[in-house]
């Protein structure tokens, strides 16, 4: 059961982002260029997104638990520190750099371009290691 | 070009997907979906209670298997993208999460630190694509 909701929302996670187009390292940074001809699909993406995760986690919170009756896991509501933006800056100018985060990475490894694996050859240790 | 194939109904569609994937892992599963924090557990050979990861991450893959990935133009050479994925791999892994686990998940959790730091890295990327495009802001 554990195993194949976490499949299906994986699956439901993967076709989305390959709908959307934002494995396309050049849509993302279509949006993120505020300078040039902005393409507003990411926007489109994100607040497609939370329209659905919105009710979900409002739900989750206000009941306190998830279906089969124990408690979600949410992340300690710890402040605003250095670690948090310094660590969110960095990810920025990543991000920045090549249009590409985490989840369409991994979408992008089907491809087997070679690009890739150079992007994920380096995010790998850099997140294996506990910094 | 038909509405069908407008690029902003496919983003929406998309977007409305990912959250019905998001919502799905945290009703079911009581997790939150942030991409990096699962890989990067998964990368550490976490497993026992966390092979739930293993079923997500395998879900992920799934439909680009299945429907195969067009193929895309990088925003650079192997330096560049080597450069790029060091800075994701430790930006995401100190600052605790990236666009999905703060920005799909975090924001819909109304976390200020989410806000915090989705503010942070979108603008921070925002501000690195104009200096590549357009050279440093006068």
């Amino acid at each position: 059961m554990n195993f194949l909701t976490a499949l299906v929302a994986g699956a439901l996670f993967g076709a989305g982002l390959w709908l959307s187009g934002m494995t396309d390292p050049q849509v993302v940074l279509g949006f993120l260029d505020i300078g040039g001809a902005w393409n507003p699909a990411l926007a489109f993406t994100m607040g497609g997104a939370l329209l659905v995760t919105g009710p979900a986690y409002y739900l989750a919170r206000r009941r306190g638990r998830i279906v089969g009756g124990a408690a979600p896991e949410l992340p300690p509501g710890r402040g605003i520190d250095a670690r948090l933006l310094g660590g969110a800056a960095l990810f920025g100018v990543g991000w920045g750099l090549a249009g590409i985060c985490p989840g369409p990475a991994l979408i992008l490894l089907v491809s087997a371009d070679p690009a890739v694996y150079v992007f994920g050859g380096q995010w790998r240790p850099a997140c294996c290691s506990r910094v | 070009m038909n509405e069908i194939d407008n690029p902003l109904l496919h983003a929406l569609l998309g977007g409305l997907l990912i959250g019905a994937g998001a919502a799905t892992l945290l009703l079911f599963n009581g997790k939150v979906a942030g991409i990096s924090g699962i890989t990067a557990n998964l990368l550490r050979g976490t497993v026992g209670p966390g092979a739930w990861r293993i079923a997500f991450i395998v879900g992920l893959l799934l439909p680009a298997a299945l429907l195969g990935v067009d193929a895309v133009t990088f925003a650079g050479g192997s330096a560049w993208l080597a450069v790029a994925g060091l800075l994701v791999g430790v930006g995401t892994q100190i600052g605790s999460g990236c666009t999905s686990g703060h920005g799909v998940c975090g924001l819909a959790n109304l976390s200020a630190r989410s806000l915090a730091a989705t503010a942070t890295f979108m603008g921070v990327a925002m501000l690195t694509v104009f200096i590549v495009r357009h050279g440093w802001p006068q």
